[in-house]
């Protein structure tokens, strides 16, 4: 049988199966294309870099220049002006709104990740009658607008007295949030069952299984969550404007948004400040984004698998 | 019959241990979404102001909402915004995303460039842009200038108002375009290369295996864009109101959530402003429901089931 399959192909020692060179013949040409494609790949690329980093760098750029050359748009100022920071300094409590939105997304990320991965593991683990119709309800309430339930939550607030501080800015997130609920319940069904039955054979609480066995095996995901609400409350605009009536309170979004009011869009147009002090509202953030990169990608790659 | 008995105990006990659970999310959804959402509806039909007495009104806010030219304005500027950034962002964020695909180890560079942007807070990106988009002296005129174009008036000019929103929010679009690159390396290379052999060209890889595969995250993120692009208010109010806002100031930049904002924390008609936020939940409701009928006709979900 194999003599009479050899006879009809040209050489014997390497009879390659028609399907292949069919493959080879179509792939070479398309390699070399490929090198061509690459080169504009890459082209594309740092010029859709230079879009997207260049404004960072210029806004560097423009929070050191003299108010006559903030608008020349030139990458290395003619003159460097450091005293933008001082003015910076005097145009509002920039430091006390420093460490309020520092207290202020701390308290949100620590208290929404251990909420939110307490329920999560409620979803994960039990089974239980209402599970799918209330984890359904819980993915609904993504779909809620804030607006809906904007005024009346004032209202509650209001009434217990707590307009005018910071705790309506992050109380909420005691009680967990949708979409980190339904992120870390994926992360706690990925453990295998069999760990639980283990430890409860040891003689270990549910309390226990969640705290000793479910969140030890999830630190990439709670630090996920963790860093992402703290960028989330880091730029929030609206509740501030809601909640915070005193200078002394705001958060460094608000008072930034006050000082481009002041200093930028009216008076005397002072836009070497307003860049300055949008430098120091984001520079935090980006130190963030240095330190925790990883977790970024890593929780928005798992989204997609989600999605 | 005696285990049976054993197990419904054992099931009440792990129902009991599912509610301990998740009861920090039902007394939040309670108090913060299902109670405020009752009140706010009840709201809608009162005048309710914060301070005086409070009557009901019946569909007054509700005729006033129709009647009022400035809801309809902003509310088709929503519209208009989302119908410019959605889909802009989404083609922007994919096509760079499958650049990233064969760049190797290098993407991870580009991903942290393209992320960056993310992590401005809001008010800041907002008072760059101010500054970036400026008509005579921005850099974007500038370097439209280099090809020949001449720049509009892009925060000035009450026609270019929302493509500058817009544009703002391009900027932000890099955790799409990490979503969208874990999804693409998600898809099975043996597709392409069975495509390959069967001679598909790359336009008709793209429209039967990428785009089908990568689907789940395409959906994903165009409904969460669309949600949040309905509800857009930082940055148009960043840029465009506060105090400094003139009163002829044009209604071209008048988002729904700022209106609605204004309406309920500066005019203090908190009852129409609850009216414009139960309008704006239907209206998010009727657009979700549509993009699901529709996204479940070309989402490919893996196992061939519609979750």
């Amino acid at each position: 049988m194999s003599i009479e399959t050899r006879t009809g192909l040209p050489s014997i020692e390497t009879p390659p199966p028609p399907d292949a060179s069919d493959l080879e013949v179509r792939r070479r040409p398309q390699r070399r294309r490929l090198t061509v494609g690459l080169a504009g790949r890459w082209v594309l690329l740092l010029a859709a870099s230079i879009a997207f980093a260049y404004p960072l760098v210029w806004l560097v750029s423009a929070s050191l220049k003299p108010k006559s050359q903030v608008f020349d748009n030139r990458l290395v100022p003619e003159t460097v002006q450091w005293s933008n920071f001082v003015e910076v300094w005097d145009a509002g409590p920039v430091l006390r709104w420093l460490m309020n939105s520092g207290l202020v997304s701390l308290m949100a990320a620590l208290t929404v990740t251990l909420s939110s991965a307490f329920v999560a593991f409620g979803f994960a683990y039990f089974r239980f009658r209402l599970r799918g119709v209330l984890f359904g309800l819980v993915l609904a309430t993504m779909m809620l607008p804030g607006a809906v339930t904007m005024i009346p939550v004032y209202l509650i607030w209001h009434q217990l007295g707590l307009v005018n501080t910071q705790v309506p800015l992050w109380a909420n997130n005691l009680f967990g949030s949708a979409f980190y609920i339904f992120l870390m319940r994926q992360f706690f069904l990925g453990i295998p069952r069999e760990l639980f039955q283990a430890a409860r054979i040891d003689g270990c609480s549910n309390v226990g299984l969640f705290w000793r066995i479910a969140l030890p095996l999830c630190r990439p995901a709670l630090i996920i969550v963790f860093i992402f609400e703290l960028q989330a409350s880091w730029s929030d605009l609206l509740k501030p404007l809601i909640y915070l009536q005193s200078e002394e309170y705001f958060t460094m979004p608000r008072g930034l948004k006050q000082i481009v009011d002041g200093f930028a869009l009216s008076g005397e147009y002072h836009w070497e400040i307003a860049m300055a002090a949008t430098l120091v509202a984001t520079l935090p953030m980006i130190i963030v984004f240095a330190v925790g990169q990883r977790y970024f990608m890593e929780g928005l790659a798992t989204t997609a698998k989600q999605g | 019959m005696a285990r049976r008995v054993a197990g419904g105990r054992l099931q009440r006990r792990e129902a009991r241990s599912a509610y301990l659970f998740i009861a920090p999310w039902l007394i939040g959804f309670l108090v913060f979404t299902a109670g405020p959402m009752i009140a706010s509806l009840w709201l809608s039909f009162t005048d309710y102001s914060l301070v005086g007495d409070t009557k009901p009104v019946g569909l007054v806010n509700y005729e006033q909402l129709v009647q009022d030219p400035k809801v309809a304005t902003s509310l088709s500027n929503t519209f208009v915004y989302a119908a410019l950034f959605v889909p802009l962002g989404t083609v922007v964020a994919l096509a760079l995303a499958m650049l990233l695909t064969k760049v190797g180890r290098a993407s991870g560079f580009f991903r942290s460039v393209f992320y960056l942007p993310v992590m401005t807070p809001a008010v800041a990106a907002g008072a760059m842009f101010l500054l970036l988009l400026n008509g005579q002296r921005g850099l974007v005129n500038e370097v439209l200038g280099w090809v020949g174009i001449t720049g509009p008036d892009w925060t000035t000019d009450p026609a270019w108002l929302k493509p500058s929103l817009a544009l703002v929010s391009l900027w932000t679009v890099g955790g799409s375009i990490i979503i969208y690159l874990a999804a693409l390396n998600n898809v099975p290379k043996q597709l392409y290369e069975a495509a390959l052999l069967d001679g598909a060209g790359p336009v008709r890889r793209f429209v039967s295996i990428t785009l089908p595969m990568i689907s789940g995250a395409l959906f994903f993120t165009v409904i969460t864009h669309t949600i949040a692009a309905m509800q857009m208010f930082d940055q148009a109010y960043t840029m465009f109101y506060g105090p400094q806002q003139k009163a002829t100031a044009s209604d071209e930049s008048l988002v729904y959530m700022v209106y609605l904002f204004q309406n309920g924390f500066q005019f203090f008609k908190m009852g129409f402003a609850s009216a414009m936020a139960w309008v704006l939940f239907l209206i998010i409701l009727v657009i979700t429901v549509i993009q699901v009928r529709v996204g479940n006709r070309f989402v490919y979900y893996e196992g061939g089931s519609t979750r």
